[in-house]
């Protein structure tokens, strides 16, 4: 079935091989273009670093008029990211435009991970560790950056 | 401002004359009198009109067009400009002629047009009718790429800002804004990190079906009339007539729909009680603050850990039952208990300072507790009486044909509808009254306001005991005159009290109670 929907994701898909932003990847689930799996790695020279972050991103029917639901599926310690992996992040409320795509999706997270914004805190002990305490937070933040690597 | 582009404006203006040329259907009071001349003294009749939703367009476009006689702006634009004032002509006027005008079009997240033409005309002579459009299309020969489907296409539209996009992905887009997101007034452009404003006509001349146009045309009229200070929906469920005041201090609104409210604070006509005392007295009746009242009136507290007790023996010597606290403690005096010794009838502190604080405190609670079921019992049996008066209509209306069989003709028998209608609005003011003597600190004027209140409410009762009972005993003549002396007295009663209560507000003689 080809929805207007369904054949954006194809080309997002088309564009996210065609030209690969660094350090991001994803693609769509075999049996289901709206779901789709992805990995962040973090960033170099960020607490972040090495880490491989899974996630997944669903659309709707409405893509991209409206944003998809996506969510970290790895363990994450971030200040904008709630315990079952929602982000909070104003593109993909509030200031979602139809022309992002998967991979400005993608890549806005990636910046997100090592530019928190502590004043809308998902996880209050993140963010107060990340105001307060850094070396605390990036103890956190190293042990769930070892533990992306254990459900390989 | 060149005068040869205010000519082409001309060319606009005309164009829109569909949308304003009508404007007699607005109802005025006139028409408004079929739910009861005697909410007439309540009312300010002259001051507020009635408006359907096909006016309320209507009547924005005339707003737009009075702007534009003087702004000479394309109406679309000004329509942009007035809804970031809230629909205040004056302000909009007086900031566009004062201040900085690029900043009122960034501010109202639209495009100068003035400062667009030069733009236009230097880089494309050929294209110089397209800046009196707010939409401009791309010429067909050139296909581009639409960045919402990231497919070629020949028909890209877009605004002033310069983003482009198909038809198809313009349409879905506006389609999720005015469908599921219920926007009309400030749709942007789907571009990111854009904020200009799309326009009605650029919508208009975008979207396919009549459907669509129509929830369009709702949606802008419904953030007309969120945004104008002057206007309100009518409250009635199912109503979707707007009121427009003429100034902002109306009050007492009556919806052609019969609905009578307060323009202020949308809940029902509430005379003599002001919305903000009234919004307190509602706050009160909803929540538990009389649980509360109730608690501490007849429950102590734990003098150690402060758990709520309520007495159920006779015995004063209390042992806590909250596990860790087990606290020993006389009931009387809320001290603890080792200095009583075996016998509480020695209590030689009873009298301490401690122990009277409490009981005083106590007592405090009680009274105030006293107080509101006073108030609230009066309240509430007013405010069932009234829902119990409505149903008098249709027995009203059943003696109504009676007496015109009798030799009455119709006229002659409208008294009896009219005294129903004053009974209703009797009992209104007197609900109200109780709310207003709740909160009222008792000075002389306090005594005029209860005698005027004791007047009024003897009256009504007489009244409201003439409509139920005697108009099917008596003589049909005898209960005429007594039904119409009656109602006359309460209506003037009535008028006294609120002109009281009202002389008060002007001369700040009223003191209100702390709550």
């Amino acid at each position: 079935m080809s929805t207007p929907a369904r054949r954006r994701l194809m080309r997002d898909f088309k564009k996210l091989q065609e030209d690969p932003p660094a350090g991001v990847s994803g693609a769509p689930t075999e049996d289901n273009i709206l779901i789709w799996n992805a990995v962040i790695f973090g960033p170099h020279d960020t607490p972040f670093e090495d880490g491989t972050f899974k996630l997944t991103i669903r659309f709707t029917e409405d893509y991209p008029n409206k944003p998809p639901a996506v969510r970290f599926v790895s363990k994450m310690f971030h200040p904008n990211v709630y315990a079952d992996g929602g982000i909070c992040l104003d593109i993909l409320q509030n200031r979602w435009s139809p022309t992002y795509d998967v991979s400005a999706i993608l890549t806005s997270i990636q910046s997100l991970l090592d530019e928190p914004n502590p004043n809308s805190p998902a996880n209050s002990l993140a963010a107060q560790l990340y105001q307060q305490n850094k070396r605390e937070y990036e103890k956190k933040v190293s042990a769930i950056v070892e533990e992306s690597w254990m459900n390989e | 401002m060149e005068s040869d582009e205010e000519g082409i404006y001309d060319v606009e203006s005309d164009a829109s004359i569909n949308y304003n040329s009508s404007d007699d259907g607005i109802y005025s009071e006139g028409e408004n009198t079929a739910h009861g001349e005697a909410n007439d003294f309540m009312d300010e009749p002259t001051s507020y009109k009635c408006l359907t939703s096909d006016q309320i367009f209507n009547y924005m476009m005339k707003v737009v067009d009075e702007v534009n006689a003087i702004l000479q702006l394309p109406p679309h634009i000004t329509c942009i400009l007035l809804n970031h004032f809230k629909w205040d002509k004056e302000k909009l006027m007086e900031r566009y002629y004062e201040g900085d005008q690029d900043k009122i079009f960034e501010e109202a997240q639209t495009i100068n047009p003035f400062r667009l033409k030069g733009k236009v005309v230097s880089s494309n002579t050929n294209n110089i009718t397209s800046f009196s459009m707010q939409s401009t299309k791309r010429p067909l020969t050139t296909q581009e790429v639409c960045d919402i489907c990231y497919l070629p296409s020949q028909h890209m539209n877009g605004l002033q800002c310069g983003h482009f996009f198909c038809i198809d992905c313009w349409n879905e887009y506006l389609r999720i804004k005015i469908i599921d997101e219920g926007q009309g007034q400030k749709i942007a452009c789907p571009a990111n990190d854009c904020n200009i404003l799309t326009d009605y006509e650029t919508i208009l001349s975008l979207l396919r079906g009549s459907d669509i146009k129509t929830k369009y045309h709702q949606r802008l009229t419904d953030g007309f009339v969120m945004s104008h200070h002057l206007m309100k929906w009518c409250p009635s469920p199912g109503c979707s007539v707007v009121v427009k005041v003429t100034t902002a201090g109306t009050r007492n609104v009556t919806c052609i729909c019969g609905h009578a409210f307060c323009f202020h604070c949308l809940q029902p006509i509430h005379e003599p009680v002001r919305c903000p005392l009234l919004k307190k007295w509602l706050r009160k009746c909803n929540d538990d603050s009389e649980t509360a009242h109730w608690i501490s009136a007849n429950t102590k507290e734990c003098p150690k850990c402060r758990a709520t007790i309520e007495k159920n023996g006779g015995c004063n010597h209390m042992i806590c039952q909250n596990k860790s606290c087990k606290f020993d403690f006389c009931w009387i005096c809320l001290s603890a208990w080792s200095p009583h010794g075996s016998s509480w009838y020695n209590c030689n502190r009873y009298d301490a300072n401690d122990s009277v604080a409490a009981r005083t405190a106590q007592e405090k609670s009680r009274a105030a507790l006293n107080r509101y079921l006073f108030y609230c019992d009066r309240y509430m049996n007013h405010r069932q009486s009234l829902e119990l008066e409505h149903k008098l209509y249709s027995k009203i209306k059943f003696k109504m044909e009676e007496m015109q069989q009798h030799n009455m003709s119709w006229i002659e028998v409208q008294f009896l509808k009219k005294a129903v209608d004053i009974l209703c609005k009797c009992r209104n003011t007197l609900k109200y009254t109780y709310v207003f003597a709740f909160y009222l600190r008792s000075n002389n004027q306090a005594t005029i306001f209860e005698a005027n209140q004791k007047d009024l409410e003897m009256a009504t009762e007489r009244l409201s005991e003439y409509l139920e009972r005697d108009v099917t005993t008596d003589e049909l003549s005898n209960i005429k005159q007594k039904v119409q002396d009656k109602a006359k007295y309460c209506e003037g009663r009535c008028e006294a009290l609120l002109r009281h209560v009202y002389e008060g507000y002007d001369m700040d003689l009223w003191e209100y109670l702390d709550e």
